[in-house]
């Protein structure tokens, strides 16, 4: 079997750089085999994250030959192999050690989205909703929570936004602002304090998600597209001026 | 040596499906809620479970209800469940589906806009809800979002070491955090343990790393006893192939929706392996089986195929199809869902798979057979527990989900746990804040028991140690695997409590290399400790149950003995000892004796 090199950085904090490890290639590895197979015998201190190794969890995010990836998911044979594969930690994040980084930013913006509020149930105690109207909710619930797409996103990448929340909550906020049975209206929170108007749709979050899930198409557009229905659409202005309504400002949480 | 002290009422140790219900619980009930998890929040097993959540609700199928729920779980469990925890369970189930809707679940809909249930092994109905074939990551993340907003605390990558103890009482727990490798001292009322599993004592195993029995262990070394730890539940359908795969699992919903096993020659093998315990129930012939359609009511002519026997059943069988040579090129069984479901229904219904497989077997499950073979899954055993309120024999602990023994008997059947996460989480939570909240004063913490904690964890980095942790622990896996694994004989269970001796001595020797920080190699040197114990529970719980039942297979007792049905295998901690006693159980009451056909059963081996 071959041997291949690895380039995997090392440190903690603000230090560190690349070291080289080699080794061998057995039949259907991937990225966190190779890795896993250095702890065991090369780095016993080698710090990775990672938990069900099947792509259903999402925490074995890092960038592999400077591509967000899942290291479970990232099969040794479709990497160039006569070059060493480099291995390291997600750069938007800061990094605690080798290959981990501090992800709690995403968590503190998750108690930011106020929870989901349902209609009562009817009167034989279920709640009613059709397959093709969730078919597309149950999508952004495939969210693994890996954050590859909040590591790409150019606006929390390189501009400090900090209102932002990313592509990994507007898909959340997609999902509850499509579920048919939450009563909240989320449109204000996500124009003024989730900063939706940041993201100039270039699609890099939707070529990440390794759950395939169309993060711009379906989530930030349509959600983008009913700010702008609510706000800014003048003939809907002149309807709620003419019948004497406000835009939906009900106000969140925020 | 003072350490960050963290107070809670009540204190959760995992944050599964059982450890979320729990808090959310808890904090509902007024204690004020700590929960201590190892992973990241939204990381932990739970997310993996794939097929579904059983509850007679009724909705797939009229004929259903909890009594129907109650005999299934019972013979699935070959009969040696804790009745009084499958009545609590089978007649709560429905309400904690539904309940998770509120919350934001969306399961997969009937036509006519109610939640829709699948066919799975051992259910006489549909009665799993389920969101294709990622109903574990729908129930988390659903706990997770709503947990958040109930004022409870998570502390995230922070693995507990040992409980604390305050005389015989639970008083908290004692824990490192992963990011910086510092000690911190969890002060409670009350302790939920709610850990999960142990499949990292195998080395073929669906679990992830993390599933290194601590909540056991904790529990045994606290005092309190551990029951039916010789039930290991190896699910038949794990994958085979290529080696970095296997062991990872091939949902049975995808027999849920109509795949059916096949030897080397493409002959459907399950036909041959009914037990008495279920004939006339299953599909005899090929032909019969072909009528038979998911997700519509069976009739008398179109009886459910023998591929959605019970898990046992079905482990069993491959295993004997491989070891007679008809097993598929990577010594495992076919899986053909290609043939029984379209394109378009496959990718509906299993798209968790279809990508799976793809992925990182490059196979198409459209158009080819999967491989398959027994992979380490679940533990029915775990501690001994109130079926009420989840407390343990330890005043103060409790106890919920895997970690917890009782409800599922010899053989657990799929899609009843994370039902049982949710019924016993809620049950756990409940029971810990009611008795947090009459206790007057925190219980006390003896620093003499602190120092000993510390010293332990910390002398893997002593330079006296010659062990590598990583070593220790696959010698340890492939003991069990080999001694105490699917099938298992006396001389080889008696032979692996003396390797585990040995391993116990090893384990004390293990040497790290690098600092406390974030060090993945430290980290397993203190899980062994309780890989071990828990593998010696399953060891000395297996040696002495001669007969086969459920997810105990003995080479050399094959059939279920009508005097051993009547007894669980109890251990508990004695002077330093493992010791073992088997228990009568409370016998079933009339009325839901009758919902049991069969008196006890003569299953063939």
């Amino acid at each position: 079997m071959t041997d291949v090199t690895f380039r995997v950085f090392r440190g903690a904090g603000t230090q560190g750089g690349f070291e080289e490890y080699t080794v061998q290639l057995s039949e259907g590895m991937v990225v966190l085999d190779a890795v896993l197979d250095i702890q065991a015998s090369q780095a016993g201190d080698l710090a990775v994250r990672w938990n069900c190794k099947a792509g259903k969890c999402g925490s074995c995010s890092a960038e592999v030959n400077g591509k967000p990836r899942l290291m479970c998911m990232t099969r040794m044979n479709t990497l160039p192999l006569d070059q060493p594969v480099t291995i390291e930690p997600m750069r938007s994040f800061p990094l605690i050690k080798d290959l981990v980084t501090d992800v709690k930013r995403n968590f503190e913006i998750n108690k930011r989205v106020r929870p989901f509020k349902p209609k009562p149930r009817q009167a034989d105690g279920t709640h009613r909703m059709m397959q093709y109207d969730i078919d597309r909710i149950q999508e952004f619930h495939k969210c693994i929570e890996c954050f590859l797409c909040q590591d790409v996103c150019h606006v929390m990448r390189d501009h400090q936004k900090p209102d932002f929340i990313g592509p990994r909550f507007l898909i959340r906020l997609a999902a509850l602002v499509m579920h048919p049975l939450d009563t909240e209206n989320r449109l204000t929170e996500l124009k003024d304090a989730f900063g939706i108007g940041y993201c100039n749709i270039t699609k890099c979050c939707t070529e990440v998600c390794p759950e395939n899930i169309k993060i711009t198409d379906n989530a930030i557009i349509p959600l983008k597209e009913r700010v702008a229905g609510n706000f800014y659409d003048p003939l809907a202005w002149l309807w709620r001026k003419a019948r004497g309504k406000r835009p939906d400002t009900r106000p969140g949480t925020e | 040596m003072n350490h960050e002290t963290i107070e809670h009422d009540v204190i959760i140790i995992g944050a599964g499906g059982a450890g979320l219900r729990a808090a959310i619980e808890a904090s509902g009930k007024g204690a004020s809620v700590g929960v201590v998890c190892k992973s990241l929040l939204g990381k932990a097993h739970t997310a993996m479970a794939e097929g579904g959540m059983a509850a007679a609700l009724t909705t797939a199928d009229p004929r259903d209800n909890w009594e129907m729920h109650f005999r299934d779980t019972i013979r699935g469990g070959k009969m040696l469940n804790n009745w009084r925890m499958v009545k609590i369970f089978t007649q709560e189930a429905p309400d904690r589906v539904n309940e998770l809707e509120e919350w934001g679940a969306l399961f997969d809909r009937t036509d006519d806009g109610r939640i829709l249930q699948r066919n799975f092994g051992g259910h006489q109905y549909a009665r799993l809800a389920h969101v294709g074939d990622r109903t574990g990551l729908e129930m988390l993340r659903t706990l997770q979002n709503h947990g958040i907003h109930q004022g409870i605390e998570v502390y995230m990558e922070c693995t507990v070491v040992d409980l604390l103890m305050d005389g015989g009482k639970a008083a908290g727990a004692f824990a490192y955090w992963r990011d910086s490798g510092t000690f911190v001292q969890f002060r409670a009322k009350a302790v939920v343990l709610a850990t999960g599993g142990l499949g990292k004592c195998y080395t073929i195993t669906s679990n992830s790393w993390e599933c290194t029995g601590d909540g056991q262990a904790l529990a045994y070394r606290a005092g309190a006893e551990l029951i039916d730890m010789e039930f290991v539940q190896f699910h038949p359908t794990g994958m085979v192939w290529p080696p970095s795969v296997r062991g990872l699992l091939v949902t049975e919903g995808v027999r849920g929706e109509g795949g059916v096993l096949r030897d080397k020659d493409g002959k459907r093998f399950m036909f041959d392996y009914i037990p008495e315990m279920f004939a006339g129930e299953y599909a005899e012939t090929e032909e019969e089986a072909k009528r038979w359609r998911p997700g519509v009511p069976e009739g008398p002519d179109a009886r459910r195929p023998p591929d959605l026997l019970t898990r046992d059943v079905v482990a069993r069988a491959i295993r004997a199809e491989v070891r007679a040579g008809r097993g598929s090129p990577h010594g495992g069984a076919y899986l053909d869902i290609a043939s029984q479901a379209s394109e378009a229904q496959i990718k509906k219904k299993l798209p968790g798979m279809y990508h799976q497989f793809m992925q990182l077997a490059s196979l198409d499950i459209t158009k080819e057979y999967m491989e398959v073979g027994p992979t380490s899954h679940y533990v029915m055993g775990g501690v001994r527990v109130d079926p009420e309120t989840c407390s343990t024999s330890v005043p103060g602990l409790f106890a919920a989900g895997e970690v917890a023994g009782g409800l599922h008997g010899a053989n657990r059947l799929g899609g009843n746990s994370l039902t049982d996460l949710m019924v016993f989480g809620r049950r756990a939570g409940a029971g810990a804040a009611e008795y947090a909240g009459a206790l007057s004063a925190m219980p006390g913490v003896n620093p003499d028991q602190v120092r000993d904690i510390e010293r332990l964890a910390l002398a893997p980095f002593e330079e006296s140690g010659t062990e590598n942790p990583y070593e220790v622990m696959q010698d340890l896996q492939k003991m069990m695997e080999h001694d105490s694994g699917i099938v298992r004989a006396k001389e080889e269970l008696a032979d692996g409590l003396g390797k585990l001796r040995t391993l116990k001595e090893r384990s004390v020797k293990v040497r790290v290399e690098g600092n406390r920080q974030y060090n993945p190699g430290w980290h397993y040197a203190l899980d062994l400790h309780n890989l071990i114990m828990v593998s010696e529970a399953i060891t000395l719980s297996a040696l002495h149950r001669d007969e086969s039942r459920g997810g105990h297979t003995r080479e050399d007792f094959p059939e279920s003995s009508p005097e051993l049905e009547k007894v669980n295998t109890v251990v508990r901690n004695r002077d330093g000892e493992m010791a073992w006693e088997h228990v009568t159980r409370e016998p079933l009451p009339g009325d839901l004796q009758e919902l049991l056909s069969h008196p006890h059963l003569e299953e063939p081996n």
